[in-house]
Formats: structure tokens, C-alpha cells, sequence
């Protein structure tokens, strides 16, 4: 076989084959076309990205290929055939087979994606009891080569572990050792990276993408990320509600999209170069950046000074625990270690780093919601920190500053119309009693968030994740504060509702005048709406700057890891690997 | 997991027992003391004068000051001392240890009844929604919570009884024609057959048969209930999505990986449905002439037998802390992350 070189060409056989695959869903408000008219081709070798947004279909295809929709999802036509087999109409004996001796499957969250109270080694021997023939006293040799053979260090150690014990990407590594260990020809990754860190996502697509070229594997990647999808896939599927809309290499769909939604959706992909403008292709009046140079004071609007946040260290602190001694290693931990920080009126200062870098622990204490260990907390010169963050929410200074939360669903009370969402701060901290007023401003901010007003009645559940934030960013802004902290306000978004966030944000920075401490993992969406960045590791400041001058000359190796690891669209990088896929 | 550490999980829970024992002890003596009326004048008995009346105080050592009395009735606890019950005029350590088996062969007799028949059924009814089995769930989870216990003891006792006559006269714990068998464990089936007698074993097991349904009936609907909740929130969950797509078999993905992570909540149920039992089941005894102990703590109550509720108090709390002792110990069996946590 030539399979090493094997590349997608007319004539080639296909290991998967999708043609006009149809899946409905019945649900309480009717027939739901959850994919219609599906159809690409996987060949051995090479990595097919399927891309979407949420919605799109593309993780009903996955779990459609493997057999394992759930009981509401229903095939209405089409062909799903893998080496030959049509997997829609084969029986669900044959389809056990195939799981995971064939055709493997890695989830999101690897967290929860493996069985909590089952040892490591235990859940890769279930699956190679299952599929291989290998003798009982060889399983756990096989386990631990399955661990090995995905880089985990020390795989003797880790068969024994739960996964609790590991972090997110070590777990997706198990998640990869246990899809690979009966080693199958196809691999189905459903955003394998979300919930993980930057340089942890690259570190396992490195992993996926090596192992796929060891082993000759076809793989599929369904992701959000064009980004992601444009570093590691040849070839692109790119599906909006249910429908491919376009489907072509990687190279060619980037620079000649034919389908307006593709066309919008790189667009909306922030790149190296892009700016905010860009992103939304509406003309922008003024350069946001060059906007706050206008308006930035040089007089710091928020001052943090030296600040410490110590937490316990869990775990072993019980009586019992230190009755047996075993409480000595209870040095505290130290989640923010000494930063100091300033933020000037008018300016929007971006936050950036890895999960457990301190950056929300500082966020939250400059929102005064957590008290600091030592340090300062100067607000116009008066020192926050000395308020008891218990007490905060009735001060004055509660106005002043204010904050917009990560997930746009869990941050609004589910039982509350957008109006009461909005209106509430009002209330409680304007003091605004008459209704009338109220609702005048309610409006008004409404409006000055581009929330049509009809929808204000609405609960949470009935508006989009788009609706959602423009809710929380009004809720905000609704008692005119001067320092706005937005903690990963775009994370739980898609790319295309992102876009018109990050506009809309800096629209209103411009208008209103509000200072914002931008708090994020990537550096690539910070940019766009800030002109300085901070990068946050291990609790320290290690590099502050102008972010173009970060982002083109990082002096830090940390912050070179991390906007090395942030996926954008790189055109280089899919010219690379265009070419490498090329036959000798 | 470490031996040790489990080990030491357990010693650490033994150790946080300490201090509800020890409530429980300084709660039922105040209490006893707390109540109305004068102990010393249903000793003397009816006939009493006043000197005989203090002659009792002063023998029951209720003329000392609070804390000495809390000392000596200390002491007696320590020598397996719970006093006198007026009520038989025997030691409260004789009746009870002499009731306790009956009890518990009882309840534990329900809880092996109302299991084996709630936890399939539960299992059947959360992988098979909306099927005829989840709707039998349904029925009998309703019908079991809403027909009390005496309701059903007399209908079974009707049924089997009464019309079809298999089943022995509902009488206590074995028929008055056989022996009871020799004293060992106080679980006359399990005596029986030590023992080798398999006649006795029949009889004392037909006696057991109508009450445990009865019993078990009650409290299969919480279990059938949280075993169908527990199994369908586990099979949604992702990790059983990685074991389908894994192709791991029907079986090894509903008991190794569903039925497992279901325990959890199901062992909480079954700890709360146990001690439940334990203490409530005087209809049942009521009703099948069942010699146990809440019928006998029923009885001490409505005569005022202080010694005898006193007893009865002290023995379920350290029944209760010993079964929640057990359940704590078989939750850190099954879920390896409770360590971390405790």
C-alpha cells in the first residue's frame, strides 16, 4: 500500500462516505431538520474539518456516523458508509464491532467525558477486553503501552488514576489512548480542546495530528474554531444550520470562499492583522484604538497595588487531618502574588492569560467581590480594598464599577424578563422608584445596545446567546459606571455574535467613556479592543505593553507560548501544510 | 485507592461519631428528667405514703444534684445498665436485646424484599422511558407510598390468610406448635438453620414471608423511585456516551459504568429508608403480632416507662450512627473521590 502518501484524489477510495444524510428531530415544538443533505468523503491519511457554529449539525453528523444519537434524533434518508458497510442500516450488534475497534470517538470536556470512579487503566482494558483478544495477564502491558503511546509521562502511575486526579489535558489524553487502543483507521474528534487552555489545545492537536500521521489514520475534526480547523485540516466542510455550505481545501476555501456565509465567517475569525472593523465588515467611523488615544487620561482611573490573594490549600486542612499531622503542607496558595496594575480613565487595559493564572481572582477583587490578602485597590484615588467586599454592594462606589460575567446564560436569573434584568440595578442602586423613569431608561439602554425592544419581555431562554449578552452588557452599563471589568464576555459566543460583541463594546466605550479591564485567554480577540495588555502567569505580571508590540515582539517565552497556541487564521500555515500533503 | 487511607477514612468517621453519641446520651437523660411527673411515685406504686415515696428517691438516687445522677447513670451505662422496665419487670438490656433480632430480621428482610424488586425495576424503567415497565414503576411507586402499611397487612393477611390459606396465622414469630430454635444470633431462620432444623427454618421463614412484603411494599417506592431518577441522569451523562462509542457491551455499559455511579444517590436512600424502617415499623408488628421492639417502645410510652423509652432512644441512635457508619463506609467503596472530601 501507498498509503503514506495517499492523498484525497479522484479515484481513491473513501473510508467514510456521507451522501444526503438526513436527521430530524422530534421535539415538544415539532420536526426539527437537525442536518439535511449531508455528504463529504473522509479518505485514510488526512484531517477533514467540519466547521460551525452552534446549531450548525455538525456534532449530530458525528454522533450519527458512530451510531450513537440519542433516541429523539431520527435518519431520515442517506447513506453513511464506512469501508463498504452502510452503518445507518446495519444492526446495532454489527455497530458495537465497530465502536471503537474501527471507528473511535474523542468528546469535549474530558473531564466528564470518562467514567469518574473507574481507574484509568480499568476503562482502556474495558475497551481492549472488548475488541481485542489479548490475554488477561498481558491487559494491563496493553493499558499502560495505550497511555505511552500518547506521551503521557509515567504511564505506570496514571493506570491507576481516577480522573479527578488529572488535569483537563492529561484526560484528554486518556480520551485519545482509549479511542486509539484497539487501533482503529477512523477517528472522530467533537471539539476535543474546548474547556482546555491555549497552549494545552495545541499541545493535544499536535498529539491528534501526529498520532493520525503515525498511524495512517482518517480523522475528522468537528470544531467552532476556523482557526483551529485551518492549522491542522487539508480539507474544510463548512456547515451552517443544518446544511454544508461549502466544502473544499483548506487553501482554496480561504482565499476564494464562494458561499457569503463561509465569506462572513472568515471574516469573523479575528487574525493576526485584523482589525475590529474587519471583523463585521461594516465601516467603522474611527479606528477604536486610535478613538482612545483621544479620549485616554493620564490620570489612572484604577490603581492596583502589590496585591496578594492567598487561598487554603483544600483539601487536607480537616481536624482529622491535622490530628494526624498531615496538615503540614498547608502553606497557603497564592493565586495572585504581588501585581500591580493601572488603568486609565478612558482606557481599555486587556488581562490575558491561562486558566489558574489569577486573572479572574484579580478581576473579582477589583470588582470587589473577593478581598484581597494584602495590597491596594485605589479607585479615583480612594483605597477599595478597605471596604469588606461583604459590604460592597451597598456603597456608593458599587455604581462605578461594574461587571460584565462569561457565560451570558448563567449570569442572568432565569426567572427575570431582559426589562427586569436590566431595570434591577437601577433600582437597587440608582434608586430609581418611579416606574416610569425606569422603564424610559430601560429603553433607552436597550436601544444603545441594539436590543430591539419587542424582546424585552422576553426571559433568558427565549433569546439567543447574542440577545444574552447584549442583556448583560446593558445590565452594566445601566448605572453609568466608569470602570467596566468583562470577564471573558465573548468565550461562550460564536465567532459571527463575537465579532459583533467586541464592535458593540467598543461603541460604547467610545460614547460613554468607560474605562474596561478586558480579562481573557486570547490575546488575539484582547487586541482587537485594547491598546495595552497585561500577561498574567502564576499569579505575576510577566510582560505589559501596547499590545501590537506584544503580539509582534513578545519578549517573555510565556506570552511567545501563548500567542503561539491561540489558532488564528494563518495563511501560511495552511500554505505549509498544503504543500506538504502534495505527493512527492 | 490506599488501603491505609481508606482505613484511615473510616477511623476518621468512628472518631466523628464520638460526639453524637455523646449528645444523644446527655439528650435522652434530660429528657427522662424533663418530663412531667414524679418516677419516684410510680415506683412506690399506688399504695404509697409519702415515706415510702422518698424511701424510692433515695434508692433510685433521684434525691442527688442534677450532675451527680448524670455520673451514676453514666456509670450504668457503662455496665450495660439501662435499669428496670415497670411495664415486665425485667432489666431494658433483656427486652431489648431479646427484641432487637426480631426486628431486624424483619426489616432486614423487607430491605432484601423491597431491593431486589425496586432496583430491576428502577433499572428497567430509566432505560426503557415511556415503555409499559415505566409505567408498572409508576403504579407501584404510587401505590406503594399512598396505601398505608396497615392497609396492606391486613389485605395480605386477608388474601393469603384468610381466603386462600397458605399463609400461617399471622401470630408472632413462629408458629406456637414449633420450638423456638436455640438462642445463637436471634434470627430464628438463621438459628434454625445453624442449627439444622429446616422445619423450623420453614416456619419461621412463612411467619416472616406476609409482614416483610407488607413492610418491604412501603418502602420500595422511594428506591424504585430514586433508582429510575439516579439511572437516568447517569445514562445521559457523557461518560456513558464514551462508553457506547467505545462499544463496550449493553451489559458492561449498564452495570459497570451506569448502575455504578447510580449507587451513590441510591445508597443515600436506602441508608434514610433502613433506619426508617427500624424505628417505624410498630403497625406492622401491630398487625402481625410481631414480638419487636417498636411495638415494645409503643407499649413503654403509653404506660410512662421512662427506663424503657430511655432505652429504646439510646439503642436506635446508636443503631442510627452505626447504619450511617456502614453507609458512609460504602460510599468511599464506590466513589474513590469522596477521600479527597472527607
Amino acid at each position: 500500500m501507498t498509503d503514506t502518501t495517499m492523498t484525497p484524489t479522484e479515484g481513491a477510495i473513501p473510508i467514510l462516505s456521507i451522501d444526503g444524510l438526513n436527521v430530524d428531530f422530534r421535539t415538544r415544538g415539532g420536526v426539527v431538520h437537525a442536518v439535511r443533505g449531508l455528504g463529504f468523503d473522509v479518505h485514510r491519511g488526512e484531517m477533514v474539518g467540519v466547521v460551525g457554529e452552534s446549531g450548525s449539525g455538525k456534532s449530530v453528523t458525528a454522533f450519527n456516523i458512530m451510531g450513537i444519537l440519542d433516541s429523539a434524533g431520527q435518519v431520515t434518508g442517506g447513506k453513511v458508509m464506512f469501508r463498504g458497510l452502510d452503518l445507518i442500516n446495519a444492526p446495532e450488534s454489527a455497530l458495537r464491532q465497530i465502536r471503537g475497534r474501527e471507528a473511535s470517538m474523542i468528546f469535549q470536556n474530558p473531564r466528564v467525558a470518562l467514567n469518574p470512579i473507574r481507574t484509568v487503566g480499568d476503562q482502556i482494558e474495558d475497551v481492549l477486553r472488548r475488541h481485542t483478544t489479548i490475554l488477561r495477564r498481558d491487559m494491563k502491558q496493553a493499558a499502560i503501552a495505550a497511555l505511552d503511546a500518547v506521551r503521557i509521562r509515567d504511564p505506570e502511575d496514571r493506570y491507576n488514576a481516577y480522573p479527578f486526579e488529572l488535569s483537563g489535558g492529561m484526560c484528554q489524553r486518556v480520551m485519545i489512548a482509549l479511542a486509539l487502543a484497539c487501533d482503529p483507521d477512523l477517528l472522530i474528534a467533537d471539539e476535543p480542546t474546548t474547556g482546555l487552555d491555549v497552549t494545552t489545545q495545541k499541545t493535544i492537536m499536535d498529539l491528534i495530528q501526529d498520532l493520525g500521521r503515525e498511524r495512517n489514520l482518517a480523522t475528522v475534526l468537528i470544531t467552532h474554531d476556523l482557526g483551529l480547523a485551518s492549522r491542522y485540516c487539508q480539507r474544510l466542510v463548512v456547515m451552517q444550520s443544518g446544511e454544508v455550505v461549502e466544502s473544499a481545501a483548506t487553501m482554496t476555501l480561504f482565499t476564494a470562499p464562494r458561499h457569503p456565509y463561509t465569506q462572513k465567517l472568515i471574516r469573523a475569525t479575528p487574525r493576526l492583522d485584523s482589525r475590529l472593523a474587519d471583523l463585521t465588515g461594516e465601516a467603522r467611523a474611527a479606528g477604536s484604538v486610535s478613538a482612545e488615544r483621544a479620549t485616554t487620561s493620564a490620570e489612572p482611573l484604577l490603581s492596583v497595588r502589590n496585591l496578594v490573594k492567598e487561598f487554603d490549600s483544600g483539601a487536607s486542612t480537616g481536624w482529622f487531618a491535622r490530628l494526624r499531622g498531615k496538615g503540614t503542607d498547608a502553606t497557603p496558595f497564592r493565586a495572585v502574588d504581588g501585581i500591580s496594575l493601572d488603568v486609565m480613565a478612558g482606557e481599555s487595559v486587556g488581562l490575558v492569560g491561562e486558566s489558574g493564572c489569577g486573572k479572574s481572582t484579580t478581576s473579582s477583587i477589583v470588582t470587589r467581590l473577593l478581598d484581597p490578602t494584602e495590597g491596594q485597590v485605589l479607585f479615583d484615588g480612594q483605597d477599595l480594598a478597605l471596604i469588606p467586599a461583604a459590604g460592597f454592594a451597598l456603597r456608593p462606589e458599587r455604581k462605578q464599577i461594574q461587571m460584565v460575567f462569561q457565560d451570558p446564560t448563567e449570569s442572568l436569573n432565569p426567572r427575570f424578563t431582559a426589562r427586569r434584568c436590566i431595570a434591577d440595578p437601577l433600582l437597587r442602586l440608582a434608586g430609581m422608584s418611579d416606574a416610569a423613569a425606569r422603564e424610559e431608561r430601560v429603553v433607552e439602554l436597550a436601544d444603545m445596545v441594539g436590543l430591539p425592544v419587542d424582546l424585552l419581555g422576553r426571559f433568558p431562554h427565549q433569546l439567543s446567546g447574542g440577545q444574552k449578552a447584549r442583556v448583560g452588557i446593558a445590565r452594566a452599563i445601566s448605572v453609568s459606571p466608569r470602570l467596566l471589568i468583562l470577564d471573558e464576555p465573548t468565550s461562550a459566543l460564536d465567532v459571527s455574535v463575537q465579532a459583533i460583541v467586541l464592535n458593540l463594546l467598543a461603541d460604547l466605550r467610545e460614547k460613554l467613556g468607560m474605562s474596561y479591564l478586558f480579562v481573557s485567554h486570547d490575546l488575539n480577540v484582547v487586541r482587537l479592543l485594547c491598546s495595552r495588555v497585561i500577561v498574567m502567569q502564576a499569579g505575576r505580571i510577566v510582560e505589559e505593553g501596547p499590545a501590537s508590540e506584544i503580539l509582534s515582539n513578545p519578549r517573555d517565552p510565556y506570552t511567545r507560548a501563548l500567542i503561539d497556541a491561540v489558532p488564528h487564521l494563518d495563511m501560511d500555515a495552511a500554505n505549509r501544510l498544503a504543500k506538504a500533503e502534495e505527493p512527492a | 485507592m490506599a488501603n491505609r487511607s481508606t482505613l484511615a477514612l473510616i477511623g476518621g468517621r468512628v472518631l466523628q461519631a464520638i460526639p453524637s453519641i455523646a449528645g444523644v446520651i446527655i439528650v435522652t437523660f434530660v429528657l427522662t428528667r424533663a418530663l412531667p411527673g414524679d418516677p419516684a411515685v410510680y415506683f412506690a406504686g399506688p399504695a404509697a405514703d409519702a415515706a415510702s415515696i422518698e424511701q424510692v428517691r433515695q434508692a433510685l438516687g433521684l434525691d442527688r444534684t442534677l450532675p451527680e445522677q448524670f455520673l451514676i447513670y453514666l456509670g450504668d451505662l457503662a455496665r450495660g445498665d439501662l435499669g428496670q422496665s415497670i411495664s415486665t419487670g425485667r432489666p431494658v438490656v433483656e427486652e431489648l436485646l431479646r427484641r432487637m433480632p426480631a426486628s431486624m430480621e424483619l426489616t432486614l428482610l423487607a430491605l432484601l424484599f423491597s431491593l431486589s424488586v425496586s432496583l430491576p425495576l428502577g433499572i428497567l424503567a430509566a432505560t426503557r422511558p415511556n415503555s409499559w415497565i415505566d409505567h408498572l414503576c409508576r403504579v407501584i411507586v404510587t401505590a406503594g407510598v399512598s396505601l398505608p402499611v396497615f392497609f396492606t397487612g391486613l389485605f395480605l393477611v386477608y388474601i393469603f390468610y384468610f381466603i386462600l390459606g397458605i399463609a400461617p396465622s399471622p401470630l408472632g414469630r413462629i408458629d406456637i406448635f414449633y420450638l423456638d430454635p436455640p438462642k445463637i444470633t436471634g434470627f430464628f431462620t438463621i438459628d434454625a438453620l445453624l442449627d439444622g432444623d429446616l422445619d423450623t427454618f420453614g416456619a419461621a421463614l412463612s411467619q416472616l414471608v406476609l409482614p416483610a412484603i407488607t413492610l418491604g411494599l412501603f418502602t420500595l417506592a422511594p428506591l424504585a423511585r430514586m433508582t429510575r431518577g439516579a439511572m437516568l441522569a447517569v445514562l445521559s451523562s457523557d461518560y456513558i456516551r464514551t462508553a457506547r462509542a467505545s462499544g463496550l457491551s449493553r451489559s458492561t455499559v449498564l452495570y459497570t459504568y451506569a448502575l455504578r455511579n447510580a449507587m451513590l444517590p441510591i445508597l443515600t436512600t436506602l441508608g434514610m429508608v433502613f433506619s426508617f424502617m427500624l424505628g417505624s415499623n410498630v403497625l406492622v408488628e401491630k398487625v402481625f403480632a410481631w414480638p419487636g421492639i417498636g411495638s415494645f417502645a409503643i407499649e413503654a410510652l403509653i404506660v410512662s416507662d421512662y427506663a424503657a423509652v430511655q432505652g429504646f432512644v439510646l439503642a436506635m441512635a446508636f443503631l442510627y450512627v452505626a447504619l450511617n457508619l456502614i453507609i458512609d463506609i460504602l460510599y468511599t467503596m464506590v466513589d474513590p473521590r469522596i477521600g479527597l472530601e472527607g
